[in-house]
């Protein structure tokens, strides 16, 4: 029996790299995902058979209920939501990681140190990733879906106070590590580094999510790895230490695609900041939708740029009529996609190739900026960050992060829902300037409104 | 032969490195896929969670054992479900007319 077990975890470990390596193509990456799930399907059920094992009432029903539970919520949510439900569920692998390491430190205690000091270190260490990947996804969850504020939380020496919470963890780790083994010290050690997990994240206001969730799915890939090396289960070790390589080098990537380095998330407190200086010119001009359709009717060239407002809207599909009723009118259209439009990389293109809009029309940050000069109408629907020009002004919060050129178009739609500040909490210029207009409302109903217009012109 | 402790630490380097080649030169838009695949991934650790509860003993440990499967569960089915659906956005093949 326990050749088949082997066996099937080393199929599953091979299969998983696989199915990763397709997910990292568009053409292939469904057939990845359809892959890792026969793997992890396979792996399960041999385990079954692990020899030794009782308890099977409870380990169906946990499965049962967890895996149900996920599943059905996973199937219902809408497209809009998916970041956040990647954070919960990878903070439910963290705690499962942590869940492990808790048992075997107190079977340790219980059978007088049974476990070798190497075992022990890499159980302590997975059990405390994993523990800060649980209850820091928990808060990351939190935010995106509105539950607590999403603005940074900071407080008068936040770093030094978190620093000591995470050193006294630690001390209790190694008390645990040179022999006062014990169920308290066990307890207070996942205390400590769950609250160290909540308060690393609360610094971090919700623009910086995307990063951070990235950072914690590799967390909870490392604390699965060494909690496998831990209780010797190989297909743990691979796909764990995999998940928290690939995780760590996606999640600089994504740091990168919003020009912000990891230090910077961590620790910078972005979007705690209060606006300063930079005397705003100009005034708000309103504008009925009507009147903003029929301008772009007889534009030559549109841009649109979707960001949040449109995903919170479910505006996608209006979108696409929109872009078919100027189509009819021999307007060209294209969409220009900031990187991190949205609350997640690629979050609006999986939105709107949901709508049907075909992928080539859909043109990143460095090709379509040269073409605003050249366009009639820029449409923003609810997007603000990504195209403050306050980006560009050196001691702007924003400053750095590559935006899109919406000021340089001829005109300027903004649609909104209404007068609030963007994500980062930071006052738009853009929305004050003479080439600006702002359509106020439900992005659906205003998108609606223009295409009834369009239609009746 | 080398000793075990020595043969784990090339398993965990060697599967650094596959980790991080795999992942390398990924276009923007698959970024949200792939980390909520890798979050799929890393749902193994249900296999873990299985086997500790299956030999756990005392009350508290079925209680946290319990626990570890209930989250493990979670993490595997619904990082599968929600992968799926961000990467039915992409079966229709990228440059059809």
């Amino acid at each position: 029996m326990d050749v088949i077990i082997q066996l099937t975890y080393f199929v599953t470990a091979f299969l998983f790299i696989m199915g990763l390596k397709q997910m990292s193509h568009p053409a292939t990456a469904k057939r990845g995902i359809v892959w890792a799930g026969y793997a992890m399907a396979a792996a399960v059920i041999v385990t079954f058979a692990w020899p030794g094992l009782h308890n099977f009432f409870l380990i169906i029903l946990g499965i049962l209920i967890g895996g149900g539970a996920a599943w059905v919520v996973a199937k219902k949510v809408a497209m809009t939501d998916m970041p956040q439900m990647v954070a919960i569920y990878n903070g439910m692998g963290g705690g499962a990681a942590g869940a492990i390491a808790a048992v075997e430190l107190l079977r340790n205690v219980a059978h007088h140190g049974e476990m070798s000091i190497g075992l022990l270190v890499l159980a302590i260490l997975g059990g405390l990733i994993g523990s800060v990947s649980f209850s820091g996804s928990m808060v990351a969850f939190a935010k995106l879906q509105g539950l607590i504020n999403s603005r940074a939380v900071t407080f008068p020496f936040q770093q030094p106070i978190n620093m000591a919470v995470l050193a006294v963890s630690l001390i209790f780790g190694l008390m645990y590590l040179f022999g006062v083994q014990n169920g308290t010290v066990v307890l207070w050690f996942f205390l400590l580094t769950l609250l160290f997990g909540v308060m690393m994240t609360i610094p971090i206001g919700g623009g910086d999510m995307p990063v951070v969730i990235s950072l914690y799915n590799a967390f909870t890939g490392l604390a699965v790895g060494f909690e496998g090396f831990a209780i010797g289960n190989p297909a743990m070790i691979i796909a764990g230490t995999v998940v928290g390589a690939a995780g760590t080098l996606l999640t600089v990537l994504m740091a990168k695609a919003m020009n912000r380095s990891l230090y910077s998330v961590l620790f910078g407190a972005f979007g705690a900041v209060e606006q300063e200086g930079g005397e705003i010119k100009g005034s708000l001009k309103p504008m009925d939708p009507e009147d903003a359709a029929s301008m772009m009717a007889f534009a030559n060239k549109v841009i649109i740029v979707p960001g949040y407002g449109m995903a919170v809207a479910q505006a996608q599909q209006k979108v696409k009529e929109l872009m078919e009723e100027l189509e009819k009118r021999g307007v060209e259209v294209k969409f220009a996609i900031h990187p991190v439009a949205g609350r997640m990389p690629g979050h609006m293109n999986v939105l709107l190739a949901e709508a049907g809009i075909p992928y080539e029309k859909l043109y990143d940050l460095d090709e379509i900026n040269p073409e605003f000069e050249t366009a009639d109408v820029a449409l923003v629907i609810g997007a603000n960050d990504v195209v403050n020009p306050a980006a560009r002004r050196e001691g702007s919060p924003l400053y750095g992060m590559p935006i899109l050129d919406v000021d340089k178009a001829k005109q300027v739609f903004v649609l909104k829902r209404g007068r609030g500040k963007g994500f980062a909490g930071i006052e738009n210029e853009l929305f004050y300037a003479d080439n600006t207009n702002m359509v106020y409302g439900d992005a659906s109903d205003t998108l609606n409104k223009m295409v009834q217009a369009l239609k009746n012109f | 032969m080398i000793d075990s402790t020595w043969a784990a630490l090339y398993i965990f380097m060697l599967a650094a490195v596959a980790g991080y080649e795999v992942i390398s030169r990924v276009p923007v838009v698959l970024h949200t896929p792939l980390m909520s695949g890798s979050n799929f991934i890393h749902g193994i650790v249900l296999v873990g969670a299985m086997v500790v509860l299956g030999r756990a003993e005392t009350t508290t440990e079925q209680v946290i054992g319990f626990l570890g499967v209930l989250l493990a569960a979670a993490n595997a089915a619904g990082g599968y479900a929600v992968t799926e659906r961000m990467l039915e956005m992409f079966e229709r093949k990228p440059k059809e007319g």
